[in-house]
């Protein structure tokens, strides 16, 4: 029965995490139609820069607000940079060109920071919270994980719904060309969202990185899990990436708690599959069947 | 007033613009007619900045258009209402509306969104739907309110009555010679329906493959039986 | 000269089996005379860059025809490498070589499938986030499949014996004695030209066209009767079993199969060999293994002279793809061989008659907007990655430009 908790409150903590990273992919595939696989060694980069940062004897604050700050950089600068040149050719050319700076960012941080892994800080407790006598699988970090992620969605649906920054970002992302003919500067938008995407996957990565160990490859299963979690949940719905990945990391913590951590990506993938084929259109989908 | 002098463009080497020249007078509405590929849509994606002009210039009241890009033209006064899809289906009416205004100041007046909601009381009962809700007529209706919620002098619209029934296009075209009226504004109004764009239109000008073949008063050109014949099909 | 020049042009487009083999012919008499020219630490790279080449073959195909995007050509190669090791743990294993190879085709072709028919039936990015899924899975199952699998030592592969008749062929041929290396170099590059002349055979039939259409125009391929999604999977399928028998070799050639081989770097410098080389070009996916192969010595010690540690430097290899493949898709999306080829037509089209130059260059309104609609009429310099230029296009243009 604690075993069943903890797992579950693992899975939760886990999935928040899946959920804020999915968020990421979602907001820019629905603004640019590219799976921004990049997005896993972008947030990688920017850990590292915290941890540079914590390193040289700063707070973890500090470090933490520099890593969201230069995420936020580091989407714009790679949209203006990289994506805006293919914008409106073949869907192709962006996807490799994402996949090229996959390889880049990930060659870049192994000469930079070296390709060993190193142990990040947590500002709260890595331990399990005493409850009634026992000791149960939500820590500090866990907590402080679980609310910095609702936070920014709380923030990030505000911004989208209330404001009318966000009603452009919006227009821009579902008709770019009428959006343009209302006076909406559309490339502006798209780099904003590529930058807000980023630091939401910045987020995530400095809440898997917390209390536990980096290298350059540390976020390369957490973009899979977010693919599949943003797949769940319709891949164009930002409510159904948080949704679904809240449910992959539940469902993921159970297969690492029953059958085996080396398994996990596994089982994501065997997910993947059964939503693909049965439900392309995601959990939520009105028609279960969409164009092939 | 809106003046297109020798305007030229295409798609690599089909050439959909050929020297197209004409003036559409403030106050009063100019129908472009034309068959099918005649380059009436393509007329108004150059005039609006969406194609690029190979040649030739627009003026509106004295200042030069050309060049200026497409999401700059609502501050110059200019509405483009695109065939179709023009509804963002994705929003609300009201995000829609709200839309319109950010265009020409970055800020929404609540006295033009009254307006609008007075001129279609339809959309106002509908506010907060999502507008892919919307029927053909109530989206139509929804873009053109969305072109008046940026106060333009020009209003560039792409067959209106594309899909809908005769009663709503009477409708929309009677509000719209209403607003013509009172507000003076310049209106280019492209059609295939050249009968009813005709009714309404002080002026009109018909395009054949890229060119001008006739450009004359509305009720010259109805009465032409040749040219009817020929490029109207009524 | 011109005469005979369309003559033999004449020949060279009216069979493609023949061509093909031909040029498979010339290969393996270049294989020869190269790898009996060389050490044996030469022969093993030799060998390296077959098998990357088999694999970096299969996703050109995929890829260039057909314009999907596989992240998991290194898991698949994976797959077929295990297959091996487990077929070959010991001397004394009985299965002859070519059934190895085979079997390990088979259950790559098998993941391929199943992976295929849930991810590649679907447009949109679902084949790319699967075959994500699968490499970043696949280590992970040999790391739980202790017993069975080795972990993360791995399983080592026990190559059997040359057979009597191979050396004595090789003795016949060479007039020398032949090494393990040189014959490990010979086993991987027979596989690689006899899995050549299969995938351009492929491209240039039927299911070939079809690909192609279904990259070019949905819409266009759908009404003219090809079924998109069994279509996607047929190519995402031949691209996996390629990657399997890049795998079987992979395995004989290091004798091992571990997890640390199969990293997700393996899936993307793959992709980068062939984005470098020319999507969808047979040519250009070889120039693409070279490189991964002989590239990354140079620019390791480049980086250890620059006094970067041995460990770092080695980083510096997949940071210089990463970055030529950013650059190619900008500057130059046709890739090397696409570039060199637009570069041979231009300066051909000066000289030919003006009709070999409109076929290049037959302007069509929706090339600039999306995915060319070039199929067969040569390939078009500008040509993005998505665009592109097929195996052996080369010779079509040229009887093209000769003939008119």
């Amino acid at each position: 029965m604690q075993q069943l908790l903890n797992t579950a409150l693992g899975g939760l903590t886990l999935g928040m995490v899946y959920a804020a990273f999915a968020l990421a992919l979602v907001l820019i595939w629905r603004s640019t139609r590219v799976v921004n696989f990049a997005q896993a060694p972008m947030a990688m980069v920017t850990t590292f820069i915290a941890l540079v940062i914590v390193d040289a004897g700063h707070s973890y604050w500090l470090a933490f607000a520099a890593a969201l700050a230069s995420g936020l950089v580091l989407g714009a600068v790679v949209e203006r940079v990289v994506i805006r040149p293919v914008e409106g050719g073949p869907e192709i050319n962006a996807v490799i060109l994402t996949l090229g700076l996959f390889i880049v960012l990930h060659a870049l941080a192994a000469v930079v920071f070296g390709n060993r892994y190193r142990s990040f800080p947590a500002p709260f407790g890595v331990r399990g919270i005493e409850v009634g006598g026992t000791t149960i699988a939500l820590t500090g970090f866990g907590i402080f994980t679980i609310l910095a992620v609702l936070a920014t969605m709380g923030l990030l649906l505000l911004l989208f719904q209330r404001t009318d920054i966000g009603l452009r970002m919006r227009a821009s992302a579902f008709n770019p060309e009428v959006a343009r003919l209302l006076g909406v500067r559309v490339g502006r938008m798209l780099t904003l969202g590529w930058a807000l995407a980023s630091l939401v996957g910045s987020l995530a990565g400095l809440l898997i990185a917390g209390g536990s160990l980096v290298h350059p490859g540390y976020m390369d299963s957490v973009v899979v899990y977010g693919f599949v979690a943003a797949v769940l949940g319709g891949l164009d719905s930002p409510f159904g990436a948080v949704v679904g990945g809240l449910l992959l990391g539940l469902a993921l913590s159970f297969v690492s708690g029953y059958v085996g951590s080396q398994l996990v990506a596994l089982a994501a993938l065997v997910i993947l599959m059964l939503v693909l084929v049965l439900r392309p259109g995601g959990l939520f989908a009105q028609t279960a069947a969409r164009r092939v | 007033m809106l003046t297109v002098t020798d305007l030229t463009a295409g798609y690599g080497p089909v050439r959909a613009l050929d020297g197209v020249s004409f003036t559409a007078e403030r106050g009063q509405v100019t129908a472009v007619l034309g068959a099918n590929g005649a380059g009436k849509t393509t007329l108004l994606r150059t005039i609006s900045g969406l194609h690029r002009a190979e040649r030739g210039s627009v003026d509106l009241d004295g200042e030069r258009l050309d060049r200026v890009a497409a999401d700059r033209m609502p501050a110059r006064g200019l509405a483009h209402v695109p065939e179709g899809r023009g509804v963002i289906t994705e929003l609300t009416v009201e995000e829609n509306l709200r839309l319109g205004a950010l265009g020409r100041t970055g800020r929404l007046d609540p006295a033009d969104l009254e307006r609008v909601y007075g001129l279609f009381p339809v959309l106002a009962d509908r506010r907060a739907a999502t507008a892919h809700v919307l029927s053909g007529g109530e989206r139509q209706m929804l873009v053109v309110g969305r072109a008046l919620m940026a106060r333009p002098t020009t209003l560039l619209l792409d067959e209106p009555s594309l899909g809908l029934a005769p009663r709503i296009v009477a409708q929309i075209f009677e509000l719209l010679r209403g607003l013509v009226e009172s507000e003076s504004l310049t209106v280019l109004l492209v059609e295939q329906n050249a009968r009813s764009a005709l009714s309404i239109a002080h002026h009109g000008v018909v395009l054949n493959l890229g060119r001008v073949v006739a450009d004359d008063d509305a009720d010259a050109l109805a009465a032409d039986d040749q040219l009817r014949h020929a490029y109207l099909g009524f | 000269m011109a005469a005979l020049r369309t003559r033999a042009a004449g020949w060279w487009s009216g069979s493609i089996l023949g061509r093909h083999l031909l040029v498979a012919l010339l290969g393996l008499v270049v294989v020869v005379a190269v790898s009996e020219s060389v050490s044996d630490f030469r022969n093993l790279q030799l060998a390296s860059m077959a098998y990357l080449g088999i694999a970096a073959g299969g996703l050109t195909v995929l890829t260039g025809l057909n314009g999907q995007i596989s992240l998991g050509h290194g898991a698949l190669m994976a797959i077929g490498a295990y297959t091996t090791a487990l077929l070959l743990d010991d001397r004394e294993a009985s299965t002859p070589l070519p059934l190895v190879v085979l079997a390990a085709v088979v259950v790559t072709l098998v993941v391929g499938i199943a992976v295929g028919a849930a991810a590649a039936r679907l447009h949109g990015p679902y084949l790319a986030g699967a075959t994500l899924a699968l490499a970043v899975a696949v280590p992970g199952i040999a790391l739980y499949f202790k017993e069975q699998l080795g972990g993360e030592q791995g399983l080592r592969v026990v190559v059997p014996d040359i057979p009597t008749w191979a050396l004595d062929l090789a003795y016949f041929v060479t007039g020398q004695d032949l090494t393990r290396s040189r014959y490990v170099a010979y086993l991987a590059w027979f596989t690689l030209i006899v899995t050549f002349v299969l995938l351009a055979n492929l491209s240039r039939s039927r299911v070939g066209r079809r690909w192609r259409a279904v990259r070019d125009d949905e819409v266009a391929a759908e009404l003219a009767g090809v079924r998109l999604g069994r279509s996607r999977v047929s190519a995402f399928v031949v691209s996996a079993a390629a990657a399997g028998a890049a795998g079987a070799m992979m395995a004989v050639t290091v004798r091992l199969a571990a997890p640390s081989g199969f990293t997700l770097t393996l899936s993307l410098t793959l992709l980068s060999a062939v984005v470098l080389g020319g999507l969808g070009s047979l040519a250009g996916a070889l120039i693409g293994a070279a490189l991964l192969t002989f590239l990354p010595q140079v620019v390791t010690d480049l980086g250890v002279d620059a006094g970067l540690s041995d460990i770092r430097a080695a980083e510096l290899a997949p940071l210089v793809y990463g970055v030529v493949m950013v650059l190619v898709v900008l500057l130059a999306p046709a890739g090397i061989v696409g570039t060199v080829r637009g570069a041979v037509l231009r300066r051909r089209g000066r000289s030919a008659p003006p009709a070999a130059t409109t076929t290049g260059a037959a302007a069509d309104p929706t090339t600039s907007t999306s995915t060319s609609t070039s199929t067969d009429a040569g390939p078009d310099p500008g040509a993005s990655p998505g665009t592109s230029t097929d195996p052996d296009s080369t010779a079509t243009t040229t009887s093209k430009g000769s003939t008119t």
